[in-house]
């Protein structure tokens, strides 16, 4: 049997239901791009590349388990939490090209990339800002449910705050990641309950899962002058000012499972600049030639 | 004849097609400009035969949608859908936009499509959390009181991450059977 398109044999030759294959060119299509009044376009945009950063990058480390997880459910669990890392990323993207196109890696004359994707794939390692506990290596499954706890319940006290921000599609964005954040924390948590109370070998596991995610712990809360002087102005929020509220909420899980919080050496910041700054570790650019390699080599590319 | 709001209302949801995009509660709002209605007899008509029906409208329209959740891929299907069937329709022009805040609750949902959800074996939402401070930690995974579609009983969580962002996968603990069950955010 022959059908004029592939989706009319999955719909059985109706297709009056798409389910695959679109595209949305801009999901900020009618949202205000007003700038705050008083906020300065380029350090807006610093702003959304570094929290769109940790989405893009980390979304991509939890993609790579797709297929590989303990099983079936957490595969999807993991999925999952990437698509809704993606989506935020994606939001950010848009808005840090919106308020100053400058951010935006040229590309060759006539080019259909959008502007969100020519960041996400047409930038250097040097050129992303997110934090470094994005970056790093999965590892086992314990030090990817460790990473993740730490970083959920991080992105999910800077949401928190972000809601109250006085730029419209921050507050927006932040409004739905800290529905979806919830989640992917509590994910997590339960699993490093579940590792920590199991088998001599699992809890090993995770307690040395958390002592390398641990590693960047302090990375997360030390402020950039852009989050510092946005934050100022009621757009940003510092992430000094989540530490408490982190620190309780990891205190709870820890307590649970009868861990210790950690006391390792913390991963050094080269001259005191960290991934906010640009400065990363390798494991990113490794992730990076792999994740752009096939949007460079087609970047006159439709998808 | 319907009115673009009655179209657009009626777009199922790509993915849970046993709703409507006005069921789910992601359409905000319909606003038409321009061109007049031909007040014709209300015709049954499918996008299939968009020729017949092709100047009963005119003018242009704006649908404004909210996403489910941030990364949910059936927004674009979404976007393409109610441009198909407002284009069949006769409008001239569609455009799509996004509304961010406030953001998607599955409190949203109609009744009419918490029966459509249970009749087609998907557990409907219990009401959102709405905590006042920052949201509380959850160790214990029942948050609230899922039945099993089918035959009622009560069920317990198998993955709090399902086939679309918005389900959760549970299990009734009679009937044995695992089902999907929409996620109260």
């Amino acid at each position: 049997m022959t059908h004029e398109s592939v989706y009319d044999g999955l719909f059985g030759g109706e297709s009056d239901q798409w389910a695959f294959g679109t595209d949305f060119d801009d999901p900020l299509a009618g949202v205000t791009a007003a700038v705050p009044e008083g906020a300065d376009p380029g350090q807006l945009a610093a702003y959304c590349l570094m929290l769109g950063d940790d989405a893009l990058v980390l979304s991509h480390r939890l993609a790579q388990w797709c297929s590989r997880a303990p099983d079936l459910e957490v595969d999807i669990a993991l999925a999952n939490i990437a698509l809704d890392l993606l989506g935020q990323a994606r939001l950010l993207l848009i808005r840090a090209a919106d308020a100053d196109p400058s951010v935006v890696p040229p590309l060759p004359h006539g080019s259909p990339v959008p502007a969100e994707d020519a960041l996400a794939f047409f930038r250097d390692d040097g050129a992303l800002r997110n934090v470094r506990l994005a970056e790093a290596e999965n590892g086992d499954f314990g030090e990817t449910i460790a990473r993740l706890l730490l970083f959920a319940t991080w992105r999910l006290a800077l949401f928190g705050r972000l809601v109250a921000s006085r730029d419209a599609v921050l507050a927006a964005v932040a409004g739905k990641g800290v529905k979806e954040l919830a989640y992917h924390r509590d994910f997590a948590a339960r699993w490093f309950l579940t590792l920590a109370q199991g088998t001599g070998e699992s809890r090993l596991r995770i307690t040395e899962g958390l002592a390398e995610a641990w590693r960047h712990h302090d990375e997360l809360f030390r402020a950039h002058p852009v989050e510092q002087q946005l934050a100022a102005l009621g757009v940003a929020v510092d992430p000094a000012e989540a530490a408490d509220e982190v620190a309780a909420v990891l205190g709870q899980v820890f307590a649970a499972s009868d861990v210790a919080r950690p006391s390792v050496p913390q991963s050094g910041l080269p001259g005191g600049r960290s991934g906010r700054d640009g400065v990363h570790t390798e494991a990113l650019s490794r992730m990076l030639a792999e994740m752009q390699s096939v949007a460079r080599a087609h970047p006159m590319g439709r998808w | 004849m319907a009115t673009a709001y009655e179209i657009a209302a009626a777009v199922p949801d790509p993915e849970l097609p046993m709703l409507t995009l006005a069921d789910l509660g992601v359409l905000r709002r319909v606003e038409e400009h321009g061109g007049g209605e031909e007040h014709g007899v209300p015709e049954k008509h499918s996008v299939a035969d968009k020729h017949s029906v092709a100047d009963k409208h005119s003018g242009t329209v704006t649908v404004v949608i909210t996403p489910t959740y941030t990364g949910c891929p059936a927004l674009g299907a979404m976007r393409d859908d109610l441009v198909r069937r407002l284009t069949a329709a006769g409008y001239s022009g569609v455009r799509v936009e996004v509304e961010l805040s406030p953001a998607w609750s599955t409190d949203c949902i109609s009744e009419r499509g918490r029966r459509a959800l249970a009749a087609a074996g998907i557990a409907p939402p219990g009401p959102a959390p709405r905590p006042a401070g920052p949201v509380p930690l959850t160790l214990a995974p029942a948050r609230h009181d899922v039945r099993c579609p089918r035959c009622g009983s009560s069920a317990e969580l198998i993955s709090d991450f399902g086939s679309t962002p918005c389900q959760a996968v549970w299990r009734c603990g009679s009937c044995l059977e695992s089902f999907g069950a929409m996620k109260g955010i």
